[in-house]
């Protein structure tokens, strides 16, 4: 079994559990697991945008946030506006797209490096927060959407189907959307890494200087991919307005950045299944850990229910221990194993050689 | 004219409070090319130790210029030795963990003082200016500022320590080859740094309170400070507070603070889009 193979393989598996998933699951759960379901996968389609961009295109982008925050809002003042989702929905992808390619081609036609890009994506960040955090009054509004300040935009009008705004899409609606959502971008970008331009991007990554003098402009290629991931995370963005009927200027802030990354490194840069899984698994762990907080109940307890210290701990643990990832270490581990079968029942056919590389 | 001497005032306490917030940090980043994104929370358990301290009878003085700067201290040189010293010349892994050590010192001070500000009124009154009034803290947290710095530019200048710490900055393996220890020197600059930290937090804490996550609002300034200033420890941290600070203090004085900061930050995003080595990669270059 050769790693082509296994890709097929991996990618089949990934298809039939995610169809299987998206089928079975309004029929056999109940609706607040679907509900809460719901958000992870949303949350993935946010994981994906920044697995692109950072797993395959190499930019670290600590604002992954603010095009996320983006979306949301301008889904949001859009609806109040317009009243019929179609419009609102392609404007909160196009908006964040649109600030994406603004702030790469600052940063990228400027040659900043990836580590002083961390810090400028951080900050453009903390600048949405305390612009958005601080139109409290109603001096700040959109056409008629109030920005709402700290306070944040309550009561949006959910999703419809394009064309009749009568027909809202339901809980359950949003659950298929999301679901087929996360399948068809996460097989769509498995097909764009494939391609070409993947190819180009991947080797960007590996070696900026030598693809530059093959003739491709990286400049270019990454403003493309922080482009589209931009897009993806604005869309993600849209949903989760969509889901909770309600944006508030946290989704900006640098807890919510802070978790986007921690579900990439726990999943593996590199692979695509990896930050999903990661996201799905640190929102499962936030909520149980969240959940369980009797009063009273003694110190350590409390201690564990403290998002921000246990996530801490993770993020630390896995750059000094795991710093691949789950997925491709264990997918490491598998090869290894794969190798050692094959080894043991080759070994006494072929002639004793030199250590392999 | 009186108004003209106040506004004064908030510019020069604008920007030694820049300068302060920031040179801890442009110590770690000059000598070890270490971001570190628990700044913030060095600055935050600083003002916790000097809180902590004067709560137990300790002069605020000795809280704030003494406690808060060993303990600090000493928490850098365990985190120096427990994780970043495993992760240099790794820059990104060095950002990514000292984040999640972020994250859980924020976890940990919530855990154990709870999601409240406090605070310790400022000492020193006030006084006059013309028609006007003003804290007399304000000139208190000037004065840190500038002895800090002339502190940082004498031992970097005059003495063995500051010697050793310029070489091992500017070629590690030949310090090395030379007889110093590197690992040594990042260790006590990792801690020196820390400590300085928690000295500008502790002197900040009675204006802005305490609060677990107070570390945000400090990291990203300190940051473009750092970033802005470029390679130069000293005379980047001054210029890039100097113009930083002037345009904060002024966007405030004509909008609200709010868009102060934000003004703060659009410049520096402009600054190293025009200069990405910082202005100590363009100017003032033989500078310390």
């Amino acid at each position: 079994m050769n790693a082509r193979t296994l890709n097929f393989l991996g990618m089949g598996l990934v298809g039939v559990i995610g169809v299987a998933f998206l089928i079975l699951t309004p029929r056999f759960a109940e609706l607040d697991a679907v509900l809460e379901l719901t958000i992870y996968m949303i949350m993935a389609i946010l994981a994906l945008s920044l697995a692109l961009i950072w797993g395959y295109g190499g930019i670290l982008c600590f604002g992954q946030s603010a095009f996320f925050g983006l979306g949301a809002y301008t889904y949001a003042i859009a609806m109040f506006n317009i009243g019929e989702s179609t419009v609102p929905l392609l404007l909160a992808i196009a908006l964040p797209a649109a600030f994406a390619a603004l702030l790469g081609y600052f940063v990228f036609y400027g040659r900043i490096s990836d580590v002083y890009l961390g810090v400028i994506t951080l900050t453009v960040t903390l600048i949405l927060f305390n612009s958005v955090n601080s139109t409290a009054g109603p001096e700040f509004h959109i056409g008629v959407a109030r920005l709402g300040g700290f306070n944040g935009i309550p009561g949006i009008p959910p999703l419809n189907y394009p064309g009749n705004r009568t027909a809202v899409i339901d809980l359950e609606g949003m659950f298929y959307l999301s679901t087929a959502a996360l399948l068809a971008i996460y097989f769509g970008l498995r097909l764009l890494l494939a391609s070409r331009f993947g190819r180009i991007i991947v080797g960007i990554r590996e070696n900026e200087r030598r693809a530059e003098l093959l003739g491709y402009d990286p400049r270019a290629y990454k403003l493309a991919i922080f482009t589209i991931g931009g897009a993806l995370a604005g869309f993600a963005g849209c949903l989760f307005a969509n889901w909770g009927n309600f944006v508030s200027p946290t989704i900006f802030g640098l807890a919510q950045s802070a978790q986007i990354i921690i579900w990439v490194i726990v999943g593996g840069r590199g692979t695509l299944i990896g930050p999903i899984v990661g996201c799905i698994g640190i929102q499962w762990l936030t909520t149980a850990l969240g959940a369980n907080q009797p009063s009273g109940s003694d110190w350590w307890t409390r201690l564990l229910a403290n998002a921000p210290l246990v996530l801490g701990i993770i993020l630390v643990a896995f750059v000094l221990l795991v710093p691949k990832g789950l997925v491709p270490t264990l997918g490491d581990f598998g090869q290894w194993l794969l190798r050692a079968r094959t080894r043991r029942t080759t070994s006494a056919l072929e002639p004793k050689q030199a250590e392999e590389r | 004219m009186d108004l003209i001497a106040l506004l004064a005032i908030q510019v020069l306490y604008a920007i030694a409070s820049l300068a302060l917030i920031s040179v801890g940090l442009a110590i770690i980043f000059g000598m070890m090319r270490v971001i570190n994104l628990a700044h913030g929370e060095f600055l935050m358990l600083g003002g916790y130790a000097a809180i902590v301290a004067t709560s137990h009878g300790i002069s605020i003085w000795i809280a704030m210029l003494v406690v808060a700067p060993i303990v600090v201290g000493i928490i850098g040189v365990i985190v120096e030795m427990t994780i970043i010293r495993f992760l240099y010349g790794r820059m990104v892994d060095t950002m990514l963990a000292t984040w999640g050590l972020s994250l859980f010192l924020v976890g940990l001070t919530t855990a154990i003082f709870g999601n409240t500000t406090v605070g310790i009124s400022a000492p020193l009154g006030s006084f006059q200016i013309g028609a006007y009034r003003t804290s007399g803290y304000t000139l208190f947290v000037i004065g840190v500022a500038v002895v800090v710095l002339a502190g940082i530019f004498a031992v970097l200048r005059w003495t063995r320590l500051g010697l050793i710490a310029r070489g091992t900055m500017q070629n590690a393996n030949m310090a090395a080859a030379l007889g110093v220890n590197p690992p040594r020197v990042y260790a006590v600059t990792f801690g020196i740094g820390a400590a300085l930290s928690g000295l500008a937090g502790a002197v900040l804490a009675p204006v802005s309170g305490v609060f677990p996550t107070i570390g945000v609002a400090y990291v990203a300034k300190s940051f473009i400070t750092v970033i802005g200033g470029g390679a130069a420890i000293l005379s980047g941290t001054v210029s890039a507070s100097a113009l930083f600070g002037t345009i904060n203090q002024i966007a405030t004085f004509a909008t609200t603070p709010v868009f102060g900061e934000v003004a703060l930050l659009a410049t520096a995003i402009v600054l190293i889009r025009l200069l990405p080595q910082g202005i100590t990669g363009r100017f003032f270059r033989r500078g310390l």
